[in-house]
């Protein structure tokens, strides 16, 4: 059972990462977490980053959400913003993806052509 | 949508835009009465009495990209659909409160779902600037969960959407939720 009393535990194995995270300025994966992107099944593809990202133990990644950006045909819709680079919007993502997205973008920077806003239009 | 999870997450989402420092999540199941409540309370700006008449029209909403907001009018609809009620309360400085009822066995009533990975997603969203309380009560038998509780024991250095700790409550509501539905006199 999972008590109040892990989280101290838990808090000291994480302050150093805290930090790090603090310090660099990384990339960003953002969420369309609107009606149309949450009926589409934004939350587990949301849920699904949020573990991949804690098992890579990624530093420098932020999963974050957004609203409706008026493409409620193309959800769920994750932009990844990267330093430096331009704005990739992937659509129809499922939680089955994300484990690419993150190994092939966000690791390598290499974005899956296949999953994205282009290649659906 | 399949699941009432997932409206939790749409309507808790309108709380947040709405700048809600705290929002509490209430659920309760109580079999005799065959009668299931959920109420969301924000502390958010709230909506003047003329917003509030049409709130709950498909073609009502306050934001600019796009005409249509369908949150509030699908969940009203699932209320009378399934024989319960939807209630809406709120004044502009005074935050919302929202009262849905069902009836519990209404063979067209969605499974509550992942009410733990709804909680996991808000927080993932908007931890920062909102606490989410989350009380779960299934025939008396109480869980509660309280994010100001988890700040507190974590304290100013290790924010609630750390990834550990997040998936620490994740497993925390689900465990806490298993034992109020299992735990059955």
């Amino acid at each position: 059972m999972k008590s109040i009393a892990d989280l101290e535990k838990i808090r000291q194995a994480t302050l150093s990462k805290v930090n790090l995270r603090r310090e660099s300025e990384g990339t960003r994966i953002v969420v369309g977490m609107a009606t149309c992107g949450i009926a589409a099944g934004a939350r587990p593809v949301m849920n699904a980053f949020v573990d991949e990202v804690a098992k890579r133990n990624l530093l420098d990644v932020t999963v974050a959400q957004t609203g409706c950006i008026g493409m409620c045909r193309y959800e769920p819709i994750v932009e990844i913003l990267a330093p430096g680079k331009e704005k990739v919007t992937y659509v129809h993502v499922k939680p089955e993806m994300v484990p690419r997205i993150v190994n092939d973008h966000v690791v390598n920077g290499n974005p899956v052509v296949e999953y994205t806003i282009s290649n659906a239009e | 949508m399949n699941e009432l999870s997932l409206y939790i997450l749409d309507l808790v989402q309108n709380s947040i835009r709405a700048g809600a420092t705290l929002v509490q999540v209430i659920v309760k199941f109580d079999t005799a009465e065959d009668l299931l409540v959920i109420e969301i309370h924000d502390n958010g700006c709230g909506m003047d009495e003329e917003l509030l008449n049409r709130v709950t029209s498909p073609f009502t909403t306050t934001r600019t990209t796009r005409k249509v907001g369908l949150g509030l009018p699908m969940i009203k609809q699932q209320c009378e659909m399934t024989g319960g009620e939807f209630r809406i309360q709120s004044a502009p400085g005074q935050g919302t409160v929202l009262k849905l009822s069902f009836t519990a066995s209404h063979m067209d009533l969605p499974p509550m779902g992942d009410l733990s990975g709804t909680m996991v997603s808000l927080i993932t969203a908007a931890s920062e600037e909102t606490d989410y309380v989350l009380r779960y009560v299934h025939d008396g038998n109480e869980f509660e969960f309280d994010t100001r509780q988890i700040r507190e024991t974590l304290g100013s250095d290790v924010p609630l959407s750390t990834p550990e700790v997040l998936s620490w409550i994740g497993d925390y509501i689900t465990e806490g939720i298993n034992e109020a539905n299992n735990n059955q006199p």
